[in-house]
């Protein structure tokens, strides 16, 4: 052995007395009523009226001239309202009685700017606060059963959203469970861990953030590896996020909330081809990742939500478009479902705010509902103040 | 002045500094170095990366055909981002770090986000002029300035329908924070910036009499025909206002944590000095609490300032490609603040990825490698047009040529660390690029 590898290892063998309590191995985590949540989030507010399409309103022909699907184009759901013509997946889960249409949803005083829209999403304050902690962050926060470990919340990207950031507690983004493996296994990480021991608080932080990215990607890699998930997936970005979610679904980690997201819903210009092929997406991962559960038996267990930060206006824009609007579907998919099918009446097109849809739900209702019935957890203290559930899950 | 003390001071009144300038001012006491550093006359130099150009009004963009549109917005993007790197550089070689420093601070204070890179550009550079300037002053252009008129809407703010954005935004994040003021202070002092608006194309702050509400208000108990001014006036009379920003301040310069009855006798002397800006930095840097070891190495370096004191460090700068990457994968993008509260700062900066990438920055710039970041197309008008893998050349001019690896310890690490922790990490004869390398891939060096 040259002496200087050998220093070195002693080096590294004498430190291992420093290393302090929370550097030690994470214990697995079992929990007993194992549910979870798959948060799917549409970026650039996606046209909701195109979406679930109300085929027999009149208004809706005459203010969408270019843009309006035909009625017998629409799939339909029920006498008034269907689905966009890519969205057979989500029909057929509509009438197996696995998805549930929240419509109107929104809040109060809506802003229309991407970024600020999303932010009050993320962070489920109301429009005139700025919070800077995200709804999932907080539900790590609450102390709830297993949130002490960071894979509790997973976001399938290389960047954590402000949703599942909290002030204590983060979620893990990664996207590839091999990489952030082998990213932590990289020897300066382990040197670096080697050396710990902090005296102040926000060292003790990166600390202790660094050590829990290390044995959760640990955990992950462990737990999945050998999990073979051979279900066909379609192409897409989507598609292989929901993948990689079931996978770990499947393998039977303790994860409680996962994040997807699909991107490109912006459509101010030539909107129907990239709708068309954005829902189609959409709704053939979904499908395709509700199968997959289904086929392994976890479907009980799993409920999906799909949220975008604003819908878009009534009345299409000049070059076959729509322009940022307010309230907008959401959906629920899984088998756990107390409310199938439509929650509530289409919009109305004729009540409008200044062109906009008027929100009838506000969207802190469904998270509180969603943290409450769904993930056993208190919604007053993660939301800030009580919101009414609805009696969907 | 004691070297580590001598490096706290840079640190925090800027981006780090080298051993060799460190030695320049060991023979000063910190009064002196404080008076150094605080220069009110200090003007710095303004940005000028964008020129003056409106940008088409509402009916001229209805006129425009999509294509149009997709190009200018796709143009002023492209000029906010040159206006980011041309700060960036300018912090990293800039010989008044402090004004810099300082400027980042209004800067995060007075978020302001829009489209328009010139305004942008010329609220920045009203920020750096007035950086230590009595806060009043400072407000008041910031009030007046065409960006913030614009981000907070005060041109929808008219008599006949007054628009809240700007009084509030005022009282919650710009001067006396939340709880000091009520709904129907926000309703009353909205209506005293009725009229208060730009003209188009010059940028300049135009008072529009007609359309400016002129009856009594009543607020914060006070009653009478107030102008924007005199709300101004009224909030800047409150001691509240001067604790807010005191607080706000030592959290950025000095720690997370404080004892209270140090803050209250700094907001005293901040409200007692007209809210001399220069004046209470002044006092901070030359008092001897500053230097106590439990204020040194414990505030988490904002993505901003590890970037650049990164570059400061190894005398390069990396490309605008990379800078801008490396912002935005790290959670703090210059001109793009999240919303009007700015960034949150602290701890805020850190999760798994975030950490991960920041420990790994320093090797992945000196030795080169492969950024490897998918862009999240959530903000699309802000599309960043960023590839989603960067390589990076290994690029640095020579570092800590004459200096012991103690010397560099005490350089770049700014928590103090035990004796034997500092010896494990200097006990190997590695090279000097290696230890360097190490020395900045430790959590410790994330600390300022």
């Amino acid at each position: 052995m040259k002496r200087r590898s050998f220093i070195k290892r002693t080096a590294l063998t004498s430190a291992a007395f420093l290393i302090p309590e929370f550097l030690r191995p994470l214990q697995r985590y079992f929990p007993s009523d194992y549910r979870n949540l798959v948060v799917i989030q549409l970026s650039g507010g996606n046209d909701g009226l195109n979406t679930v399409i109300p085929f027999e309103n009149d208004l809706y022909y005459n203010l969408r001239k270019t843009i309006s699907v035909p009625k017998e184009q629409v799939l339909k759901l029920d006498d008034y309202s269907g689905l966009h013509p890519s969205m057979k997946g989500l029909q057929e889960l509509y009438r197996e009685g696995l998805l549930c249409i929240i419509n109107s949803v929104g809040y109060p005083n809506p802003d229309r700017s991407h970024f600020r829209s999303m932010d009050i999403w993320h962070s489920a304050s109301d429009a005139s606060k700025y919070v800077n902690t995200g709804w999932i962050g907080r539900f790590l926060d609450s102390d709830c059963d297993g949130c002490a470990f960071p894979y509790t919340a997973l976001e399938l990207d290389q960047t954590l959203s402000l949703a599942l950031k909290g002030e204590n507690r983060k979620g893990l983004a990664l996207n590839n469970m091999r990489q952030l493996y082998n990213q932590t296994r990289e020897p300066f990480f382990k040197e670096t861990l080697a050396v710990a021991g902090a005296e102040s608080e926000n060292v003790a932080y990166l600390y202790k953030t660094m050590a829990e990215t290390y044995s959760s990607a640990e955990y992950i890699f462990e737990t999945t590896k050998t999990f073979n998930n051979d279900f066909e997936y379609p192409k897409g970005n989507l598609s292989a996020q929901l993948q990689k979610i079931a996978t770990c679904i499947g393998s039977g980690m303790s994860t409680k909330v996962y994040y997807a997201s699909l991107g490109g819903f912006d459509t101010h210009v030539g909107q129907i081809n990239r709708q068309e092929n954005l829902l189609r997406q959409f709704s053939e991962s979904s499908t395709a990742f509700v199968r997959n559960l289904q086929k392994m038996n976890k479907l009980e267990n799993t409920l999906v939500m799909v949220f975008s930060e604003f819908g878009r206006r009534v009345q299409q824009n000049a070059s076959n478009g729509t322009d940022h609007g307010t309230a907008n579907q959401v959906f629920l998919m899984g088998a756990g479902l107390r409310k199938k099918g439509f929650y509530n009446e289409a919009p109305s097109l004729s009540d409008l705010d200044e062109g906009d849809l008027k929100f009838k739900i506000d969207f802190r209702n469904v998270y509180a509902s969603v943290l409450n019935n769904w993930l056993k957890a208190d919604s007053k203290i993660i939301l800030g103040k009580q919101f009414d559930l609805l009696d969907i899950i | 002045m004691e070297l580590r003390s001598l490096y706290h001071l840079f640190s925090r009144t800027g981006f780090g500094t080298n051993p060799s300038e460190a030695e320049k001012w060991k023979d000063f006491n910190v009064k002196e170095m404080a008076a150094r550093l605080v220069n009110p006359n200090t003007r710095g130099v303004g940005l000028s990366t964008a020129e003056k150009r409106s940008l088409p009004g509402k009916q001229a963009l209805q006129n425009m055909s999509p294509e149009e549109k997709k190009e200018l917005l796709k143009e002023a993007n492209g000029k906010i981002r040159d206006l980011n790197t041309d700060w960036m550089k300018r912090l990293v070689v800039s010989e008044n770090p402090l004004l810099e420093k300082t400027t980042l601070f209004w800067h995060g204070h007075f978020s302001c986000r829009i489209g328009n890179p010139y305004t942008l550009q010329e609220l920045n550079n009203l920020m750096r002029e007035m950086a230590f300037a009595p806060f009043k002053d400072l407000l008041l252009a910031v009030s007046k300035s065409a960006a913030m008129l614009q981000f907070l809407s005060n041109r929808q703010n008219h008599k006949l329908h007054p628009n809240e954005n700007f009084a509030r935004e005022l009282m919650e994040l710009f001067t006396i924070g939340r709880g000091n003021y009520s709904e129907d202070d926000i309703k009353e002092s909205a209506r005293a910036f009725t009229g208060w608006s730009f003209v188009p194309g010059s940028f300049e702050f135009h008072f529009n009499e007609r359309d400016h509400d002129d009856g009594t208000k009543t607020f914060m108990g006070k009653t009478g025909n107030f102008t924007g001014e005199d709300i101004i006036n009224i909030i800047l009379e409150r001691k509240e206002t001067a604790q807010f920003l005191t607080k706000k301040l030592y959290r950025f310069f000095v720690s997370e944590s404080f004892p209270e009855a140090r803050l209250t006798e700094l907001s005293d002397f901040y409200y007692q000095c007209n809210y001399d800006t220069g004046a209470l930095l002044t006092k901070i840097f030359a008092s001897t609490w500053f230097y106590e070891p439990a204020n040194q190495g414990c505030l988490i370096k904002s993505p901003v300032e590890l970037l650049v004191g990164f570059s400061r460090t190894i005398g390069m700068v990396p490309s605008n490609e990379v800078l801008l990457k490396m912002q935005r994968a790290l959670g703090q993008m210059l001109f793009f603040p999240p919303n009007v509260a700015g960034w949150p700062g602290g701890k805020s900066w850190i999760d798994s990825s975030t950490l991960m990438l920041r420990l790994k920055l320093p090797s992945l710039i000196l030795n080169g490698g492969k950024i490897d970041i998918m862009e999240k197309d959530e903000m699309p008008e802000e599309s960043f047009n960023l590839p989603d893998t960067l390589s990076v050349k290994p690029d640095s001019k020579p570092f800590f040529v004459n200096e012991m690896p103690e010397a560099i310890l005490t350089c770049l690490i700014r928590p103090e660390l035990s004796d034997k922790k500092s010896s494990l990490l200097l006990q190997s004869n590695e090279s000097k690029k290696q230890l360097v390398l190490k020395l900045m891939s430790i959590p410790e060096y994330q600390m300022a």
